[in-house]
């Protein structure tokens, strides 16, 4: 197959170096916080770990079924993701809070690997997903993004952008396919 | 300057008003303007069949009817264009048509122009000769291989700054007012054989422009290509519709 | 529906035309997809140099494919990721077959993959006794169905909510005459987990393949990927060579493009990056063949193999949304796959190339810059010469060809039928007009504008005149 391939493919063309489209956008945070609202997530901008704590609180209300990687917040969680070996029995959980390694203002996209993540199910698995980011990473675009990251760095990664979403029927948009039915995203603020 | 005139073969034989309102537009802007007597047509029915080995013998005749003229001018897109990318001599038929060289044929593709094009790049056209006044609403069908292969003017798809050359012209006729479209670059339908080969998506894309334009009120469809409003006109007819078709030459020049 | 897939392109066309309010429906549907398209490129400053930058690093990937996927395998197989090679089809499904038996696996759960739908891996899977579910919304509708997907994107494109409705009352017991989207997708999201919490092997497709890390990315936006292969002892991960990218940096480049060309979205919920198994998983890729070298071997086809399956030239075509997917008999319908098709099968094919006007539309929303219609103008050419037009039409064609060769002639025959219509082959082939099914005839005018400008103008003295040719034939 390869040889085929070889005897085949056209004469060598030149790979382009300038591939970095850069964007002005005038604030990072209100972009990215339009887009994100734009394709179904929340943003709330927050001073502190307090901050998220209360709004965990209201907007959540009392629930069980819940964990976070996030030392600042375990106090809230009554499930302690150490104790958890199988991915499988996560599956009850009701909402999971990570932290994210940064944002991305064209897509609200949010990076996440296994540095934050105890098991790669998680961010799927659960019923409803928070993640905090601090502001300082938001960056314009994808090209900044890749700039940043070493996407081989863990075995696994991903950018999420907003809850899980299908328009498979009739294009009639529905959040909550397979993964998260609602993704709340605290950005911790500058200063 | 010596236009040769190159009429499409539908054109000369059920449109001839087109043709000779085409003559009459250019010589009122000044062209010297000729009509070769023995054309007979671009070639562009084979090409697109698939069929553009069997073309050397067309490709022969238009270039014995148009080598030696400064430009040729033609009110039909789709032609121009097949000429501009097909045209070759006999025994090139094996290579690319863009890589002969020195040839007639390649003077020829360079000095052939679709109208609308000619009288704003060549001719830069900034007025009318005739006055008349047109006051039609009128709709501007965007005839693909004009706009997309020409580039007659701005395309829906494409990200870049918006421009026409056919409306740069229609808005030099006054009281002409130009209605919106929902989709303003959709095909129409005709595509050659593929009006009578699939006939029915054929006639349900003709159905949708039309209706575009009658839901916005056009009295007149226009466009640059015969083909496409003879397509529109079709249906037009079947539908008893009061609503006219009018090759833009026929507008340029009241 | 599927009964069109055994028709050629255009009588299948003609049945799917025969509901109007559904092809509008249809149409309607697909065009708005294509507006959202529109709003989300007007959103990126330099969309079209992000379409010139994708357009020559896929050219470059073409021209260096072997090195790559060289480079891939080598990285790959340093991550603990498992690197097969499977020529055709056969040995695709063979090697999914054999990956499942070497772990005692017979029921499996599958993402989004256009690639097993090329090579028939449900139905392959099914004989062998092994159940697959396909976990993407669109696609467990069609797979209840029994049908193919219509779109490469939007699997069940071609079904209102009425049938999903019908579907998943009779398959996963929803309420009778139920269409409520958020309703069924709430049912399937229900049955799908507990697919995904007891399935040990789940199968993905992969948009990127990238050589530098040996990696490769999966985007959904339903999470079901995930969802399949984060819970899965085993993930497959099928994949045609071409889908091969140098370098993560040009990931930028892709994921900018390729959900904005898909849906408008500015990206998809999910864009996975696997580069290692989990502890204790099995990570297998298999790159698949099934006539891609060929079709790199091909000049003028083989840029078709940049694709990136975003399906814009789909929602964009005029003739797709009028016709669907099915009447494209075809895994990969639409403009995209009028061009691919012809390249596996030639006569099965042959029909593909003419199903289009050739407007171009196509080719500009192409986030790589294929050259959609002007491929299709050239399959027309090769299949003519390679004999699979029908007789009639060739030889009409010839007749034709003579006829425009010659002034005498054409004017002969303008004048005896005031019609060149007359000469288009595929009359010669009808005893009805299909021009008159829907439309009215052009009024034949007295005379040929040649005529009229020999009565009427002033002809110069014979300078410009050009005598006849001699007629050799």
């Amino acid at each position: 197959m390869l040889a085929s391939i070889r005897a085949n493919q056209p004469d060598l063309m030149p790979l382009p170096n300038t591939f970095q489209f850069g964007v002005n956008y005038p604030d990072l945070l209100t972009t990215f916080a339009e887009i994100l609202t734009g394709i179904g997530g929340q943003v709330i901008e927050v001073a502190d770990y307090e901050a998220i704590a209360d709004h965990v609180r209201a907007y959540y209300g009392v629930t069980d079924n819940w964990a976070t990687t996030l030392p600042e917040l375990a106090h809230l969680a009554d499930v302690d993701l150490t104790t958890i070996t199988d991915p499988h029995d996560l599956a009850r959980l009701n909402l999971a809070i990570i932290g994210g390694e940064l944002g991305v203002a064209e897509n609200g996209a949010i990076w996440v690997d296994e540095r934050h993540l105890p098991h790669r199910a998680l961010p799927m698995i659960t019923q409803y997903l928070a993640i905090v980011i601090r502001q300082s990473t938001l960056v314009a675009t994808m090209h900044d993004a890749y700039d940043r990251l070493t996407v081989n760095a863990t075995g696994f990664g991903t950018f999420v952008a907003g809850p899980s979403k299908t328009a498979d029927i009739e294009q009639s948009l529905v959040i909550g396919a397979h993964g998260a039915r609602g993704l709340t995203v605290y950005v911790l603020t500058d200063s | 300057m010596k236009v040769g005139l190159f009429i499409p073969c539908y054109v000369d034989q059920f449109y001839p008003q087109v043709a000779v309102a085409t003559l009459r537009l250019l010589e009122s802007l000044g062209c010297t303007v000729v009509f070769p007597l023995n054309q007979t047509c671009c070639g562009q029915p084979m090409a697109n069949s698939g069929y553009e080995h069997l073309s050397g013998g067309c490709n022969d005749n238009f270039i014995r009817n148009f080598a030696g003229f400064d430009y040729i001018v033609s009110p039909s897109g789709s032609c121009t264009l097949h000429i501009k990318q097909h045209l070759h001599e006999a025994d090139n038929t094996e290579q690319n048509s863009a890589q002969s060289v020195d040839s007639q044929a390649r003077q020829i593709r360079e000095r052939v122009y679709e109208l609308t094009e000619f009288l704003t790049d060549v001719l830069k056209v900034e007025s009318l000769p005739t006055r008349l006044r047109y006051p039609m609403r009128v709709g501007l069908h965007q005839s693909c291989h004009g706009q997309r292969g020409l580039h007659l003017s701005g395309m829906s798809e494409q990200m870049l700054p918006g421009f026409s050359k056919p409306v740069q012209l229609l808005n030099m006729v006054e009281g002409l007012e130009l209605v919106p479209l929902d989709r303003p670059d959709e095909c129409c339908g005709f595509g050659g054989t593929f009006c009578v080969v699939e006939e029915a998506v054929s006639a349900k894309m003709g159905k949708d422009r039309v209706a575009d334009h009658e839901r916005h009120g056009a009295e007149v469809i226009t466009g640059v290509d015969v083909s496409c409003l003879m397509h529109l006109e079709g249906i037009l007819k079947r539908a008893g519709s009061p609503v006219q078709v009018k090759h833009i030459a026929e507008i340029l020049n009241g | 529906m599927t009964a069109l897939t055994k028709l050629p392109h255009a009588k299948a066309a003609t049945v799917f035309n025969r509901d109007e309010p559904r092809v509008d429906w249809h149409d309607e549907t697909l065009w708005f997809v294509r507006t959202k398209r529109d709003r989300a490129a007007a959103t990126v400053p330099q969309w079209e140099d992000l379409r010139e930058a994708a357009s020559q690093i896929k050219n470059h990937v073409l021209s260096n494919m072997h090195d790559l996927l060289v480079q891939f395998e080598q990285n790959a197989i340093a991550n603990g990721i498992t690197v097969h090679w499977a020529a055709d089809a056969a040995e695709h499904n063979a090697t999914v077959h054999r990956i499942l038996q070497d772990n005692s696996i017979r029921q499996m759960v599958k993402s989004k993959s256009m690639l097993t739908e090329e090579c028939h891996l449900n139905d392959y899977l099914a004989e062998q006794g092994i159940e697959v579910i396909d976990s993407d919304l669109g696609e467990r509708i069609v797979q209840f169905r029994g049908e193919p997907p219509s779109h490469i994107v939007l699997p069940a494109i071609h079904l209102t909510r009425a049938d999903v409705g019908e579907t998943f009352h009779k398959h996963l017991g929803t309420d009778a005459g139920a269409t409520d989207p958020q309703y069924l997708t709430e049912a399937a999201r229900q049955h799908l987990r507990d697919t995904f919490l007891t399935r040990k092997a789940a199968l993905t497709g992969v948009n990127f393949a990238i050589a530098e890390t040996g990696g490769f990315v999966v985007c959904t936006n339903e999470g079901n990927a995930d969802m399949g292969v984060h819970l899965a002892d085993v993930h497959i991960a099928s994949m045609g060579f071409e889908k091969i990218i140098p370098r993560p940096e040009h990931l930028g480049v892709f994921l900018r493009l390729l959900a904005r060309s898909a849906t408008g979205q500015p990206i998809t919920t999910f864009s996975s990056h696997f580069h290692r198994p989990r502890n204790g998983q099995q990570m297998h890729v298999i790159i698949v063949d099934n006539g891609r070298s060929r079709q790199l071997g091909r000049p003028d086809f083989r840029n078709s193999l940049k694709c990136i399956r975003c399906a814009a030239c789909l929602n964009t075509c005029p003739v797709y949304r009028r016709s669907g997917g099915f009447s494209y008999h075809s895994a990969i319908s639409g403009p995209i796959g009028s061009i691919l098709a012809p390249n596996l099968d030639m006569k099965q094919n042959a029909d593909l190339p003419f199903a289009s006007t050739l407007c171009g539309s196509c080719t500009n929303v192409c986030p790589v810059k294929i050259d959609i219609h002007e491929q299709l103008y050239k399959w027309r050419q090769v299949l003519m010469q390679e004999g699979y037009g029908p007789p009639a039409k060739t030889a009409a064609m010839q007749a034709m060809a003579s006829v425009l060769a010659s002034p005498k002639l054409y004017r002969l025959a303008g004048r005896a039928g005031r019609g060149v219509l007359r000469f288009a082959p595929v009359l010669a082939d009808n005893r009805l007009n299909p021009w008159a099914i829907h439309r009215e005839m052009p009024a034949p005018p007295t005379q040929s504008f040649r005529d009229w400008y020999v009565d009427n103008e002033q002809l110069p003295i014979n300078s410009e005149e050009k005598t006849e040719p001699q007629q050799s034939h």
